[in-house]
């Protein structure tokens, strides 16, 4: 029983990563129509970005984590402006060659800059223990799950109450009505941008206790995928749920089932979706005229 | 936009437009044919790859260039392929049966993976065959007792009735034989029934059914091509490289192999073989310019993925004819000279804007 708790908090944690990731991924798709195959690339970025401000320069945690956030949010905006901006318009597989491209890119600098060796990322939570009853949880799992919650709170009250975050509402919901009522849609994607890689920035920064910075943690991101499916594409709350539903699924996997499982359970849960309600949990069947 | 014209149904079904492309393509065949005469092993070796590299790229042509399903997963193809013919050829199956095997086994799961297809288009389905590849992949990792998992498996040479095909000459031979059967049947599909059918879905699958297509069918026969292909390579792969293991058909080789036939050009077979020849051309192409370029940068080990990441973004921003493009620009330069126009290809900008939507 204990070790199926710490199993399944652990999968929480990860699974919240999962959700960052998913969550800045579903609200560029929204946005902007952009699928963005190189999210868990930009998560990457985001890792070795808290990396050097926190282990390299030696920055007290938090300061780090703020200044990674910041830079991620003008690294999200730059990609927004010279890359995806140009392939507005093109179709899907463009969109896609062109994001993979990106992945492909982003794994190449950052191998150049930082290396290809792993790097240990120290937090203020390492190797202690919350023990809630019998239960013994490590912080850092607690920690990742806390610091989601708070910002999905404060995601929810930005796209609920203020001024550009309904704009950004309004975006996502019909481009060019946008346009007609003055939203200066472009400003509004650049921002999408940086939101998205800023919460994928977040998301890297929390998984690096978990899985170490390094340059192929970038694949992670493509469990951002299956989250967002799961959750039903272009859902937001659908991705978080997504995310920590796979996590769960992940974390159970490695307790219940044959070694290996746990590797692709993300992606056969894709399938099954895929194949008995492609809309996911929370998505809305759209019907396509002709 | 300029477009050949053609007078008669009859011309859409030609193999070969006129007699002098026909003696072109002879010559072609023969010119390669005589290759090893003139060429040393390492030459060969790479001509044997890109063979290798022209079958799946043909192969993927025809399922994301014409059909308009895109794929993230043929590297699964390509490793059943390569693992069927090293596994039952390690078991003492000779090797045309093991090689016919490969194919129909990755057959067999390209109708598999194709399944999604059925109920999903665009990003989804580019999803689901990742996520595939992914499986297979961890099947391959995981069933050791048959694949032997992380160590790998070493390949013999092929054996075709008595005569053991080693070095880079026979490969060669054995490698072109079959790149053309695979384009012969590519090509003959393509200009039948079933190539109009598949063409048709790719531009409106909604338009192509209320015409009778029956869209299941064409779907699931493009991916099966699409997956024979691509095994029967990974057979030639497997048997060239003379080693397998798993971590050769990561989800990299994948993207690869979509990026191969974008940089080729979409919508055409003369594409997919220029972008085999441009995968396998760019890494030489590199090695020569490093000599040019400051060490610092020279020994940067990323340099060729950063190229192709790069140049992939490029193409598909500026030239999303690929390779192709410039092909047809030459030819058509050179057939109605002088009287070429510099608007001639001019792109149109809906017409354009990609050959799969949304």
């Amino acid at each position: 029983m204990n070790e199926f708790l710490q199993q399944l908090v652990s999968g929480i944690a990860v699974g919240c990563v999962y959700a960052l990731v998913a969550l800045g991924f579903v609200l560029i798709y929204k946005a902007t129509d952009i699928v963005n195959f190189a999210h868990g690339e930009v998560m990457m970025v985001g890792a070795f970005l808290g990396l050097t401000f926190i282990e390299i320069l030696k920055l007290p945690y938090w300061i780090g984590l703020l200044l990674a956030i910041a830079c991620m949010t003008v690294f999200g905006m730059l990609l927004n402006r010279f890359l995806l901006r140009p392939l507005a318009g093109q179709g899907i597989l463009a969109v896609i060659v062109v994001t993979l491209g990106l992945s492909i890119l982003l794994r190449a600098f950052a191998s150049v800059i930082w290396g290809p060796e792993t790097f240990a990322l120290q937090t203020p939570f390492y190797n202690r223990v919350v023990r809630v009853g019998e239960v013994v949880l490590s912080q850092e799992h607690v920690a990742i799950i806390v610091l989601t919650i708070v910002l999905v709170a404060a995601l929810y009250a930005f796209f609920r109450y203020s001024r550009i975050g309904i704009a950004m509402q309004a975006t996502s919901e019909n481009q060019l009505a946008a346009y007609y009522v003055g939203i200066p849609v472009q400003k509004v994607h650049s921002l999408i941008w940086a939101l998205g890689a800023a919460t994928a920035g977040v998301a890297g920064i929390m998984l690096a206790p978990i899985a170490f910075v390094q340059v192929n943690m970038g694949y992670v991101g493509l469990k951002a995928f299956p989250a967002a499916v799961l959750g039903g594409f272009g859902s937001i709350p659908g991705a978080i749920v997504g995310g920590v539903i796979i996590g769960v699924v992940e974390s159970m996997a490695v307790l219940y089932l044959p070694e290996g499982i746990n590797n692709v359970a993300a992606y056969i849960l894709l399938l099954l979706v895929l194949m008995v309600r492609p809309q996911g949990l929370f998505g809305i069947q759209s019907k396509r005229r002709v | 936009m300029y477009f050949p014209k053609r007078t008669s149904y009859r011309d859409d079904l030609r193999l070969f437009p006129d007699r002098f492309t026909l003696w072109q393509y002879l010559a072609l065949f023969a010119g390669l044919l005589l290759l090893p005469l003139a060429a040393d092993g390492y030459i060969l070796s790479q001509a044997t790859f890109v063979f290798i590299y022209g079958i799946v790229a043909v192969g993927m042509m025809l399922l994301v260039g014409y059909t308009g399903q895109i794929s993230l997963g043929h590297a699964a193809f390509f490793a059943v392929g390569a693992y069927t013919a090293a596994v039952l050829q390690s078991r003492g199956m000779a090797f045309l049966p093991a090689f016919v095997a490969a194919g129909a086994l990755s057959g067999v799961v390209g109708i598999i993976i194709g399944l999604p297809a059925l109920r999903v288009k665009g990003v989804y389905l580019a999803m689901a065959t990742l996520s595939f590849a992914f499986i297979v992949e961890e099947v391959i990792v995981r069933w050791s007792s048959v694949t032997r998992g992380n160590r790998g498996m070493t390949v013999n040479d092929p054996v075709i009735f008595g005569l053991k095909l080693s070095g880079p000459v026979h490969m060669y031979y054995l490698s072109c034989v079959v790149f053309w059967l695979v384009m012969l049947v590519v090509i003959n599909v393509l200009r039948s029934r079933t190539g109009r059918a598949l063409s048709a879905l790719r531009d409106s699958d909604v338009a192509a059914e209320s015409m009778g297509i029956n869209l299941a069918k064409f779907k699931t026969t493009a991916f099966a091509i699409s997956a024979v292909a691509t095994g029967l390579a990974g057979a030639l792969y497997a048997h060239k490289l003379s080693y397998i293991s798993p971590e050769q058909f990561g989800i990299m080789v994948s993207v690869e192999f979509l990026m191969m036939i974008i940089i080729g050009g979409l919508g055409s077979l003369h594409g997919a073989v220029f972008g085999a020849m441009f995968f396998i051309v760019l890494p030489q192409i590199i090695v020569g310019i490093k000599n040019y370029l400051p060490t610092r940068i020279a020994e940067l080990p990323v340099l060729e993925s950063v190229s192709f990441g790069v140049l992939v973004i490029l193409f598909v921003l500026f030239e999303p004819r690929g390779l192709n493009g410039y092909w047809v620009r030459l030819k058509t330069y050179v057939s109605l000279f002088p009287f070429y126009r510099r608007g001639m290809f001019k792109r149109n900008k809906i017409a354009s804007s990609d050959l799969i939507k949304h």
